[in-house]
């Protein structure tokens, strides 16, 4: 997809065929990159040597049977995808809003569905917790409607998933919407399409790598949510204490347990990454 | 099959922009007809409210006989071709051509058959696998108009589909559509900015420009040979040829048989009984004289007649299979409205042309001079052109 997007689509105007530009390669980084560069790559191997060497292989399968661990691994697995599933639903649209339509505050919507990334999460999670408590804003009234209690329940949990994790799938999917040039679309409904065929056979497809890209990265963020969870959701094994949590708590009394959990997250979010890179890295 | 009808078409934007006044054009079944003018005259807009991409504010579109100005695009029965060619990077060829086909719910053996006839008359077969992105530009192009093919619409629109080639192969791609024009004989609609594109192809040419008030974009439309020979005003006739027609301001002398063109300095004698009635009407008077480069040639003064000028040249570029020898004459340039939108095209304004009035003449390469050399250069009288000096239009 990189060719055919940088001269058809990035430079419509272009005549020629193109060649690009080769670029000359020096054969060894100067020192004043390789040092600093050294040093950076270092700070992220370190931490994930030391758990590697620290952790308790030969007890891992016992330690992840524990009742602690298996609960937290299972409300982990749900939250984390019930988090990704709704920031898709509710996300793309948000992205799609924003990225086709000319609306008043447009702006500031982009800010709000940012805040999120740069709020602290324990912040995130008291805000929710003023908005969607027993006694909240909207938590009051759904309460006395419904009998539906968000905080401290499973639900809660993925609900901050959601919170911190949906503006990852917003700025992916909006970044994929603005670099289809509009005229996939428009050769589309000349060729007979209508408009529900056009979004189902062209734009989705079009922009499905930024979609995949947007899923993997709210799970992973979601998964590794801990400080908006803890304030909104807390921390009651078997109904919100997600794997960060449980790694938390065990850090405490059960030192073997904590890592072999962090152990289960390191593995997952490479594997992560490892698909991200074949799905979404690749085709940069 | 049908024809395309523009009766009085005119675009506002947004209520208040308008970029389309009173465009009315007749393209008759199977004619190949090509929209050109410089960027902003609005041919790209035309195109698109055929297509039903753009609204229509004032007047009608007709496709065959059929009003389409609120038809839905999927509706209109047209295949569009773009500029950056639009297909789709994650269908094979063979899926981005059969695409229209499918959502018509076309049998899928037709489907088949006609993907493999577009495939062999555009010597794309072995590629119907593939993807786009593994295509070379000359061959994405054909996909795409293969894709426009296969569903042997009433009309192709093409909006500049060959402006992303290079020159060689954007003139190889020329000739080809041709070909397969003549050979399908769909009613063809064609935006280009390259006059020498729209000459070369089209059946008929319609000139555009941009617009300030509500007269119309359309200058002419005309076959080519027409358009080059009997411009209708200055616009056209800048527009049209390459190097571009010379413009000067020369004073009318009426003297019985012969009529005198003089300006700084120089006087073609012209047969009077040749010359257009408006140019014999202002006799004492300014005009525009238009002359085209081709119209000069290496010669004597005394074997032509008057109708030569002795000048030295600025600039001489040899082409080999012609020169192009340039001169200036002491008259201030010509500049009217319709000079300086194609000088904006160019991306100059009347200021740059300095006090003198500049000349190409297209001259036998052998007998070129050198720069700076005194040179006599005879005038082809017959061919020259007369325009009103106010209004830019053809005398």
């Amino acid at each position: 997809m990189t060719e055919y997007h940088e001269d058809s689509i990035r430079n419509p105007s272009r005549r020629s065929g193109g060649r690009s530009r080769t670029v000359r390669r020096p054969r060894r980084p100067p020192a004043f990159i390789a040092i600093p560069a050294a040093i950076g790559l270092a700070l992220f191997a370190l931490p994930v040597l030391g758990l590697l060497g620290r952790a308790p292989w030969r007890r891992l399968a016992t330690l992840l049977g524990s009742d602690l661990a298996q609960e937290a691994l299972r409300l982990s697995a749900i939250s984390s995808v019930g988090a990704a599933i709704i920031s898709l639903l509710l996300g793309v649209p948000v992205a799609w809003m924003l990225c086709r339509y000319d609306f008043p505050g447009r702006s500031l919507v982009r800010g709000l569905v940012l805040l999120p990334m740069v709020l602290p999460p324990v912040v995130g999670g008291a805000a929710l917790l003023f908005a969607l408590g027993r006694r909240g804003l909207v938590g009051s009234p759904l309460y006395e409607a419904t009998g539906l209690v968000l905080p401290f329940s499973t639900g809660g949990v993925i609900l901050a998933g959601v919170f911190v994790a949906m503006p990852l799938m917003v700025l992916t999917v909006e970044g994929g919407l603005r670099s289809l040039d509009h005229r996939f679309e428009r050769a589309a409904e000349t060729l007979g399409a209508g408009r529900w065929t056009v979004l189902r056979r062209v734009t989705i497809p079009m922009i499905a790598p930024s979609i995949v890209a947007g899923i993997a990265l709210t799970w992973s963020r979601a998964l590794g949510e801990f400080g908006a969870t803890l304030t909104f959701a807390g921390n009651l094994q078997g109904r919100t204490q997600t794997l960060p949590l449980a790694v938390f708590v065990a850090l405490e009394s059960d030192r073997d347990t904590a890592l072999a959990l962090s152990l289960v997250m390191v593995i997952v979010s490479l594997a992560v990454l490892v698909a991200l890179r074949d799905r979404w890295w690749r085709s940069r | 099959m049908a024809g395309i009808t523009f009766d009085a078409v005119g675009k506002i934007y947004g209520g208040e922009t308008r970029a389309i006044a009173d465009v009315s054009i007749d393209i008759t079944d199977g004619e190949f007809v090509v929209l050109v003018g410089p960027s902003g005259c609005g041919k790209s807009t035309l195109l698109r409210m055929v297509a039903g991409l753009e609204d229509i504010t004032e007047g009608k579109i007709m496709i065959g006989d059929r009003v389409v100005n609120d038809v839905a695009p999927k509706d209109r029965d047209i295949a569009m071709v773009f500029q950056n060619y639009a297909l789709y990077p994650h269908m094979t060829v063979r899926d981005n051509m059969a695409f229209g086909l499918k959502l018509r719910k076309t049998p899928k053996k037709e489907i088949e058959e006609r993907v493999g006839e577009a495939a062999r008359i555009l010597e794309i077969t072995d590629y119907l696998d593939r993807k786009p992105k593994a295509l070379s530009g000359g061959q994405r192009q054909r996909v795409a108009m293969g894709r426009a093919i296969v569903r042997e619409p009433a009309a192709f629109l093409m909006d500049e589909p060959l402006s992303n080639l290079d020159a060689k192969l954007r003139v190889q791609m020329r000739s080809e559509l041709g070909l397969l024009h003549s050979r399908l004989g769909t009613t063809t609609l064609y935006v280009t900015h390259d006059q020498v594109e729209a000459m070369t192809m089209g059946d008929r040419v319609a000139v555009l420009k941009a617009i300030t008030d509500t007269e119309s974009n359309l200058q002419q439309i005309a076959a080519p040979r027409e358009l080059y020979d009997r411009p209708r005003n200055l616009f056209v006739a800048g527009f049209i040829g390459s190097p571009a027609m010379n413009f000067v301001y020369a004073t009318v002398g009426a003297d019985g048989t012969t009529t005198t063109l003089d300006f700084g300095g120089h006087s073609l004698a012209v047969n009077s009984g040749a010359l257009p009635d408006g140019v014999a009407q202002r006799s004492g008077r300014e005009i525009v004289v238009g002359v085209r480069p081709e119209a000069f040639e290496i010669g004597s003064a005394a074997g032509a007649g008057g109708s030569a000028m002795t000048v030295t040249s600025s600039l001489v570029e040899q082409l080999g299979s012609e020169a192009y020898v340039h001169f200036a004459v002491p008259v201030r340039p010509v500049v009217t409205a319709d000079i300086e939108a194609l000088l904006a095209e160019e991306g100059t304004d009347a200021a740059a042309l300095g006090d003198e009035t500049k000349f190409t003449a297209r001259v036998n390469p052998d007998h070129a001079p050198r720069v700076g050399q005194s040179t006599e250069l005879v005038v082809d009288t017959t061919k020259l052109h007369y325009f009103d000096p106010e209004t830019g239009d053809t005398l």
